[in-house]
């Protein structure tokens, strides 16, 4: 079970999407798994052959358990999901089964990756096995009984509406945010970016793209943010066991929030490294996503640096709460007209005000006013970002 | 226009709709309340709407026609008056 997030610490498994002996390659959607923030499609991260499936649908477990193994060489059998958090005491690859409950299991067609066992150390029981088929099934209707296991492990048990928990979320929120204030020494700063530069800029841009290509500021101000996290690395990485790590990559975790409450954080990936249109694409695919309740696993694990966005609200500015292990969040208030002085003349002109709250474990002001000024240079300029 | 012409055009938004906010009761939409505020749309999910329109009736809405896309109403009527690729 990968850990979907600093705040998480168990995941009940919704659904297989493979079976045993399924190829499998690097970034399939391997299962769904149900955590507080909704469903989640969990990627695989190695290629090679599903060996073995050790969690069955229904069943909730802490991070880190091994949730299936697979093979790459055909030999080896090998832990499906390298855990994100330090990595538990492993459990066996293969389930540990009684001589007479592996006879029982063949004779049966009974898949032992799907039984529950109760005898030492969780090995499987002849016991155990029959709990599964519990009418002995004569041998000629051997194939049969198989086909019935197969249909159990495979149907979803009931279309599973994606209900979000909303005191789950919110106790999960809450401890990820106490743990923030109990543990990070924040500061905060603020700025006001001149935006009509970007916002002119866009405005022509849009009139000459079609409908589906068209940019939101929003994109805009996420690669700026992005590009200013390279030129100051101390606002981008993890903080763990009293180091700092920067992140070399900047995966921008965005905060959505959902209509029944609470919110979400899920990363877009590299997104120095993409073109303003990727990025765009990706956050409009991410927020569709999020509506519809179906995140993947790699955007839930690892965003380095925060936005929060309350613009949309009307908010002027949001100084916000960073999210564990992360050491900055940066929010983005509502771009509104304003009085603008400039050479001695008085504008008006749309201006954001943003913000960024920061960990003085790893920086200090200078290094955050140098991460704001970089973001706004880079509004300036949305030619070239 | 007539109610028969329109009524089809009034689905497509719906539909629209219900792909950015799936969660949202729209049998109780008040047709002439701003759909941003009725249905919590941000700026991102007003997109999707407009493209959602785009791909149902080949429609190109341009940006500062958005306004005009406020209501249901307003919708319909507008959309009504634009030449489009495919039937609603």
């Amino acid at each position: 079970m990968p850990s979907l997030g600093a705040d998480m610490d168990a995941g009940t498994l919704v659904e297989w999407h493979v079976a045993a002996g399924d190829a499998v390659k690097r970034g399939d959607i391997v299962a769904v798994v149900e955590t507080d923030k909704g469903l989640v499609d969990i990627e695989i991260w190695e290629s090679g052959v599903v060996d073995a499936l050790l969690v069955a649908p229904g069943s909730k477990v802490p991070v880190g358990t091994l949730l299936a193994t697979t093979r790459t060489d055909g030999a080896r059998a090998q832990a499906a999901q390298p855990p994100v958090l330090p990595p538990p005491p492993r459990p066996p690859l293969r389930p540990m089964a009684s001589p007479a409950a592996k006879q029982l299991a063949r004779e049966r067609g009974v898949d032992l990756a799907a039984v529950h066992g109760t005898g030492p150390h969780g090995a499987i029981t002849r016991a155990d096995v029959e709990h599964v088929t519990p009418s002995p099934a004569p041998p000629p209707e051997k194939a049969e009984a198989r086909r019935e296991r197969v249909e159990e492990v495979e149907t979803p048990r009931e279309p599973r509406p994606a209900v979000l928990d909303a005191t789950a979320m919110r106790r999960a929120i809450a401890a990820s945010m106490a743990r923030s204030k109990r543990e990070i020494p924040h500061y905060y700063l603020s700025a006001d970016i001149d935006l009509s530069r970007s916002t002119a800029w866009l405005e022509a841009e849009n009139a000459r793209r079609p409908v589906e290509e068209r940019l939101l500021l929003a994109a805009l101000l996420l690669k700026a943010t992005a590009l200013a996290a390279r030129a100051v690395p101390e606002v981008n990485g993890f903080f763990v066991d009293g180091v700092f790590r920067p992140s070399s990559a900047v995966h921008l975790g965005v905060a959505v929030s959902l209509r029944q409450g609470g919110l979400v954080a899920p990363a877009i990936h590299d997104v120095d490294a993409r073109t303003v249109v990727e990025v765009q694409a990706s956050l409009r695919d991410l927020v569709g996503r999020v509506r519809t309740g179906r995140l993947r696993s790699s955007e839930m694990s690892d965003p380095t640096l925060t936005v929060t966005n309350l613009g949309e609200q009307g908010v002027a500015a949001v100084f916000g709460v960073i999210y564990p292990p992360q050491v900055a969040l940066v929010g983005l208030g509502k771009p509104l007209e304003r009085p603008w002085a400039s050479g001695g003349m008085l504008g008006v002109r749309p201006v954001v005000t943003a913000t960024i709250s920061a960990d003085h474990r790893v920086s200090d002001g200078h290094r955050g006013a140098l991460f704001l000024a970089a973001l706004d240079g880079w509004m300036q300029k949305p030619e070239a970002l | 226009m007539s109610t028969t012409t329109q009524a089809p055009l009034e689905q497509v938004v719906l539909g629209a709709l219900a792909s950015v906010a799936p969660e949202a009761d729209l049998a109780a939409l008040d047709r002439n309340v701003p759909l941003r505020e009725q249905l919590d749309l941000d700026s991102m999910d007003f997109l999707n709407f407009v493209i959602a329109v785009h791909r149902a009736l080949g429609v190109d809405v341009p940006e500062r026609d958005y306004a005009k896309l406020a209501t249901l109403e307003s919708c319909v009527e507008y959309l009504a008056g634009l030449p489009r690729t495919k039937p609603a």
